[in-house]
């Protein structure tokens, strides 16, 4: 796990490529990686890396290069089956002076050119440069767990591995693209490719970039796979139980190969249960565990936790995470994100990432990507739900059905009116492709009515959803609609926000590296043939995952009522005790120095909040994007003070001609 | 402050955050998002403490809670039968 950066010439221009940049770049993400730090530059190109040890650990200081010294790497992430790689390519006569997954890229990039990400089992994000042929190429991995950015300024071509590093250079512009920041007040995050920033774009999940003088040329080399029914199988139950559990067996056993100790993250949920369990089971005996607790019992899952720990006996750690602790960390945990966030629950991840530290742990496994894959979130029923309303809403007899599919969301008649308000919503759009996400969606662009009249009128009547629609595959029209449920919610929700904001960044913030056994290519394709009616049967969410973790957990965890994971955001940012804090992110002057948002609405609001009203989930979204916004303008654009650690570059290949 | 004024009041600082734009009396709250369905559950919790009235679970109906002409002749209704029933 670690940082990369770096620049190339297009059109034989240099300007500003400078060795010291390069190094600036690489210093300003430093807690990617802080224990080695390397460079490789020459007349047309530079490569810069910071590298936190994990596999190779000694020997393995970056860039690396192949035989001859005609390609050079610089890799964040790691490819799991690198061992089994790396012997066929020995086999093949390739030479290798290191023990890292990194080296064996720059092998296999030499067989296969690009077409090398599809033998890679990992999360990843590498750039090869080819001296010789002037030509760089950038990879992603499939999901995009791990960052790449890039950007053009004066004829050269930056990439990195967060935003930060170009703006540590001298001059680099830094302005905020008023779209990016309309999609994240209506998906949470923003869209594939697109950044915060206008002119800085991310490299997407699941695509290689191919650049030399001539041409940029960019590839998509991995879908996600979800099937229509035709094409899924028709195993039996007990056989796609069996393969799915020994697929997720097989993800953790290479997830866990490290040459430092691995942890896991346990929420007390099925996921993060099942994984732990297997670890023990399977691998580990005395793996450390880690999880979040919280005061308010809306929140807290420390119980299951402790029950988990208990029946596994292993050595678990636990971190409050308080009001005055998010409060206190949302900041810096924008300055990681890079972005607004509508929710405070990446915080409580940082504090947990910073414990996991602590503790001497570099790396753990969560469970992330079950959810999506399986049919877990709420959102997937409640699509099932609605179809099944809006084949004929005026039927008493259909709403009072799926009362007793949710009794527990049904459970008092006041909420039953919301409830019923909710899977009222859109029932005639059953087939608009965003049918699953149009309630949500359209309850989150409420928040929108905070911008203010300047920010409106530069947006005019932008609609995100325009150009969301350009992202779906063309034959996404065929799958069903839980799939395209899925499809969405893995697209947008899983790789943008929970992989980034609550994933890599604040992991990485901590100099954590957070590994997805469920998000193994291999068991993705597996359960993309799996229909969906064995994810969610009756109503009953992931079932398969429940049927293929039965033996190896308590029957309490596995029956439990799913909770999904959130964390307070009214009562964490806004106490009346405490005025520095709105005082110094959301008063009227302040409001007015960025000019985003309306300070008369934001007031009355804050008024809202402080008078102990609770209010609504999009109450909350608003205070949320509201007090990130100003947070990130300040961090990035009014302002912006890079970071730069003292970095000991032990690699400086230095081939330009006039030094 | 006459009831209607007071319910659009907090709709208004509550919902709108200040911004009444084209809401009035007959304005439909949900199927014109002024309020989402969440919002209902907080309308009914104010109507509660403000007209010290108690809202039973078979009165939460549309055509009671859809326009703010239509919740403040609800709340008058039921003043009305409370105080004949005292």
């Amino acid at each position: 796990m670690c940082g990369l950066a770096g620049f190339v010439s297009l059109q034989n221009n240099n300007h500003g490529m400078h060795l010291a940049s390069l190094k600036t770049m690489v210093r300003s993400m430093n807690h990617r990686g802080p224990d080695e730090s390397g460079v490789y530059i020459d007349d047309f190109a530079g490569l810069g890396h910071c590298r936190l040890s994990i596999v190779g650990v000694l020997g393995g200081t970056q860039p690396i290069h192949d035989e001859d010294k005609t390609l050079w790497i610089v890799f964040n992430g790691e490819i799991y089956n690198y061992v089994e790689l790396r012997n066929n390519l020995v086999r093949r006569g390739h030479r290798f002076y290191t023990r890292t997954d990194t080296e064996v890229i720059v092998h296999l990039f030499q067989e296969k050119g690009m077409k090398c990400v599809e033998d890679l089992n990992g999360q990843f994000s590498f750039a090869i440069w080819n001296p010789d042929k002037k030509e760089l190429f950038l990879a992603r991995d499939r999901l995009g767990v791990r960052p790449l950015h890039y950007s053009v300024y004066n004829g050269v071509f930056y990439f990195a591995s967060e935003v930060k590093a170009f703006f540590s250079l001298p001059g680099f512009p830094r302005e905020m693209d008023e779209k990016s920041l309309d999609q994240v007040f209506t998906f949470w995050t923003t869209l594939p490719g697109r950044t915060m920033f206008k002119n800085i774009f991310e490299l997407m999940p699941g695509h290689t970039l191919c650049i030399n003088d001539r041409s940029q040329k960019q590839h998509k080399y991995w879908d996600i796979p979800l099937y229509p029914r035709e094409a899924q199988s028709d195993f039996p139950l007990a056989t796609l139980v069996d393969n799915v559990r020994e697929l997720l067996i097989d993800s953790i056993r290479i997830r866990l190969r490290a040459d430092v100790p691995v942890g896991t993250y346990l929420s007390g949920g099925l996921d993060s249960s099942g994984i732990t369990a297997l670890v023990v089971k399977n691998f580990n005996t005395n793996v450390r565990t880690f999880g979040i607790t919280f005061g308010d019992s809306r929140f807290d899952e420390s119980n299951y936790q402790r029950q988990m720990a208990d029946f596994l006996s292993v050595n678990h750690s636990e971190v409050a995470a308080t009001n005055l602790k998010i409060r206190e960390n949302f900041n810096r945990v924008i300055w990681h994100a890079e972005k607004p966030l509508l929710r405070t629950a990446a915080v409580p991840l940082f504090l947990l990432s910073q414990q996991v530290r602590k503790s001497n742990i570099k790396v753990v496994l969560t469970g992330e990507g079950a959810d999506e894959f399986c049919g877990g979130y709420a959102i997937f029923r409640e699509t099932l739900a609605r179809r099944f309303v809006a084949k004929n809403p005026c039927s008493r007899f259909r709403l009072r059905a799926i009362e007793e599919l949710y009794p527990e969301i049904f459970a008092s008649p006041r909420a039953r009116l919301t409830m019923h308000g909710f899977f009222s919503q859109g029932l005639t759009d059953v087939d608009n492709p965003f049918f699953s996400h149009l309630p949500r969606w359209k309850t989150t662009a409420r928040t929108k009515s905070f911008f203010s009249e300047d920010l409106q009128r530069t947006l005019q009547s932008y609609d995100g959803l325009d150009d969301c629609a350009a992202f779906l595959p063309h034959d996404f029209g065929k799958l069903d609609a839980v799939a395209k449920a899925q499809y969405l919610e893995i697209m947008i929700f899983l790789s943008n926000y929970l992989l980034s904001s609550q994933g890599d960044r604040v992991a990485m913030g901590n100099s954590v590296e957070i590994r997805f056994p469920y998000l193994d290519h291999r068991l993705l394709e597996y359960l993309g043939r799996v229909p969906t009616h064995w994810k969610i049967l009756g109503l009953n969410e992931k079932h398969i995952l429940k049927r293929a973790l039965s033996d190896v957990l308590p029957a309490q965890i596995v029956n439990r009522t799913k909770q999904a994971y959130r964390s307070p955001v009214q009562e964490s940012l806004i106490d009346n005790s405490d005025d520095i804090f709105p005082e110094a992110y959301i008063s009227e002057q302040k409001l007015k120095a960025t000019g985003l948002f309306d300070p008369k609405k934001v007031l009355l609001l804050l008024e809202k909040v402080r008078s102990g009203n609770v209010g609504s989930e999009t109450d909350g979204m608003a205070l949320s994007g509201i007090v990130s916004t100003q947070m990130f303008y300040n961090l990035f654009i009014a302002d912006f003070s890079p970071e730069l650690s003292d970095c000991t570059f032990s690699i400086i290949e230095d081939h330009r001609t006039n030094r | 402050m006459k009831m209607l004024d007071t319910i659009k009041d907090f709709i208004v600082r509550n919902f709108l955050f200040g911004d009444a734009g084209t809401l009035t009396h007959d304005t439909l709250l949900l199927e014109n998002e002024v309020v989402d369905s969440t919002g209902l559950l907080e309308i009914i919790e104010f109507l509660e403490t403000t007209f010290s009235i108690t809202i039973e679970d078979h009165e939460l109906l549309p055509q009671n809670l859809d326009t703010i002409k239509n919740i403040a002749q609800f709340v008058s209704n039921k003043k009305g039968n409370e105080q004949c029933a005292v």
